[in-house]
């Protein structure tokens, strides 16, 4: 960045710069510290840490990581107590503006206006945000009480503020199931759970607990095919479509509602890293890593929900711990020296992360790689082919899109691949 | 007495047949593997289901986070959420802290989830 010797000056220097302070950001932040980074920095745009998580009040976090049940902001708070106790600095209230490829990154807050850094290395860690209704093709009148499921759940659990009292959800993914349960709870009335798919992306466990307890119908093969109101929302038609997602004439049914929760997928919020040029999959709308979460572009790292939409915080976590200590390295100058594979999608897998694989010159250690399956599949056998041979295969009962399957590379199998593509895929 | 229930343990979600008689399991049909018959054997005697909600703090604009210690009877959730409806604490409170002791007689506690300096 060329600057005048006035501003240059102004410019400060960190060794590790993590963008984001929710679960990914804290996990990259704690290891990079335990990892021997002294000059490490963190900026949160929200006047508190612990992203997304604050909101999700219900249980059921941390299984894997601490082996017990918690809520969202629980699970949370055990992150931010370690940043706290390992002296790690936090700015909060502090919104990353720009970065480019040489790690010059300039930040703003209200009580230091703008701020300029040069990084040693930089973790992307800003997590996702809800589609929005314009993402959608939901046809209609524009009028107030159709919100994101994630939105309401902010006015409800961090604001204390209920949306509406008669309440259809269109989609059937996590949050828009936890979200049919705590306007239940809260004293709204949910009148139907509305699924484009002929299944639920959500857990069953989701299903039973959201839905079926409360008597909620869950509509799959349905879809909003209008939406009437002048100035609130006063009711929604919801018909049955055909193989070919079109609404099917004679299937509709109208609801009276005040309100129509969306929860129709998440996307990673990669503004920053477009900006500094790094290479995006179109397949899990994050960057291209290695097996050190490293993007295209040298000492710039990404992990969580802005490298690719996860189920479980937990694997989040786990994600950025291997981030932050990888950063860790690269600024202490550990090299790391090897040939690189590509890992590809191949039949009924989409988003292998990471999309490449260092075989290196000395000991290989074990990599995780993670994918979501393309569809339903029972008992089907996971195959990793390096060209037509087998290295490697995990079978399940059953794989879903609305479970993140992982699978474990040995140091053996990654030592003896030949240096060719390698393809994951799925076989019934 | 029959009744049909989803495995909630693993994604396969097995539809199970289960048979109850003088309140207790005594037929499990269409599970797959063992933790099938235990979750049947809780869920269609003794249904039990943690709650989560929020609570007003006085003199806050927001509200906190709260949750039974343990999982509660289910016939009792509404109940509960009536009650913490009516609860209303005062700042500080700390994660931990027991904003509404034996909740609806069940013997469990309500505690909070977040912090409120
Ligand atoms: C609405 C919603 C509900 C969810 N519910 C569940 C659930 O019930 N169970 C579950 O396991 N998972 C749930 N998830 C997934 C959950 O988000 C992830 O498990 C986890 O929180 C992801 O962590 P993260 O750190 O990658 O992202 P986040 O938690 O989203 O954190 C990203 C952080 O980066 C900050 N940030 C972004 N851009 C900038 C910038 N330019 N400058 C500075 N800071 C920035 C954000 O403010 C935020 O604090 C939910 C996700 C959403 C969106
Ligand atoms: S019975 Fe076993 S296989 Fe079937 S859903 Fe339950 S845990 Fe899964």
């Amino acid at each position: 960045m060329n600057l005048s010797p006035e501003l240059r000056s102004q410019v400060m220097y960190v060794d590790v710069l993590i963008v984001g302070a929710g679960p990914a950001g804290m996990a990259a932040a704690i290891a990079a510290r335990e990892a021997g980074v002294d000059n490490l920095l963190v900026l949160e745009r929200e006047q508190n840490m612990g992203g997304i998580l604050r909101q999700c009040i219900h249980n059921g976090f941390g299984l894997h990581r601490f082996k017990e049940e918690l809520t969202g902001p629980e699970y949370a708070q055990r992150d931010i107590d370690k940043v706290k106790e390992l002296g790690i600095e936090v700015r909060t209230g502090t919104t990353v503006l720009s970065i480019d490829e040489d790690r010059f990154v300039t930040a703003i807050s209200r009580d230091k206006g703008v701020q300029m850094f040069e990084a040693g290395a930089i973790i992307l860690a800003m997590g996702c945000r809800e589609r929005p209704r314009g993402a959608l093709a939901t046809p209609g009148t524009r009028c107030a009480g159709v919100y994101s499921a994630g939105t309401a759940q902010k006015f409800v659990n961090l604001e204390g503020y209920m949306p509406g009292k008669r309440c259809v959800i269109l989609g059937s993914g996590d949050i828009g199931l936890i979200m049919a349960r705590r306007m239940t709870l809260q004293g709204a009335k949910v009148l139907a759970c509305v699924e484009l798919m002929p299944y639920s992306s959500g857990l069953n466990r989701n299903i039973v607990q959201c839905l079926q307890d409360y008597d909620i119908p869950l509509y799959l093969s349905h879809t909003v095919i209008d939406i009437e109101g002048k100035e609130r929302l006063s009711g929604v038609t919801v018909a049955q479509v055909d193989a070919n997602r079109q609404p099917i004439p004679g299937t509709e049914k109208h609801f009276d509602c005040d309100t129509l929760l969306l929860s129709v997928g998440l996307i990673p919020e990669n503004e920053l890293t477009e900006m500094a040029h790094v290479e995006m999959s179109a397949l899990t709308a994050g960057a291209i890593v290695d097996d050190s979460l490293q993007t295209s572009k040298e000492g710039i790292f990404a992990c969580g929900n802005v490298l690719h939409v996860h189920d479980l915080v937990d694997f989040v976590s786990a994600e950025s711990f291997k981030a932050g200590k990888a950063a860790a390295e690269y600024v202490q100058g550990k090299k790391r020296v090897g040939k690189y594979v590509n890992l590809k999608d191949g039949n009924g897998v989409r988003g292998v992360v990471p999309q490449k694989l260092l075989v290196p010159e000395g000991e290989a250690e074990t990599v995780q790689i993670m994918f979501r399956p393309a569809g339903v599949y029972k008992n089907a056998t996971v195959r990793v082919m390096d060209g037509d041979r087998e290295v490697a295969r995990l079978k399940k009962l059953i794989f879903t899109p609305g479970e993140m399957a992982e699978l474990n590379l040995k140091p053996e199998v990654i030592k003896g691949l030949s240096g060719g593509d390698v393809t994951i895929q799925i076989e019934q | 007495m029959e009744q049909q229930i989803t495995c909630i343990n693993c994604p396969v979600g097995c539809r199970m047949t289960v048979t109850v008689e003088d309140g207790k399991v005594t037929n499990v049909t269409g599970n797959t593997c063992k933790r099938g018959v235990a979750y049947a054997e809780q869920e269609c005697v003794a249904p039990q289901r943690m709650v989560t909600a929020v609570i007003t703090v006085a003199d806050r604009k927001t509200p906190v986070s709260v949750k039974t210690r343990t999982p509660i009877p289910k016939v009792k959730i509404f109940e509960c959420m009536k009650q913490l409806a009516n609860t209303e604490v005062k700042a500080p409170v700390h994660m931990g802290d027991v904003v509404c002791a034996n909740v609806c007689g069940t013997g469990v506690d309500v505690i909070a989830t977040k912090t409120v300096e």
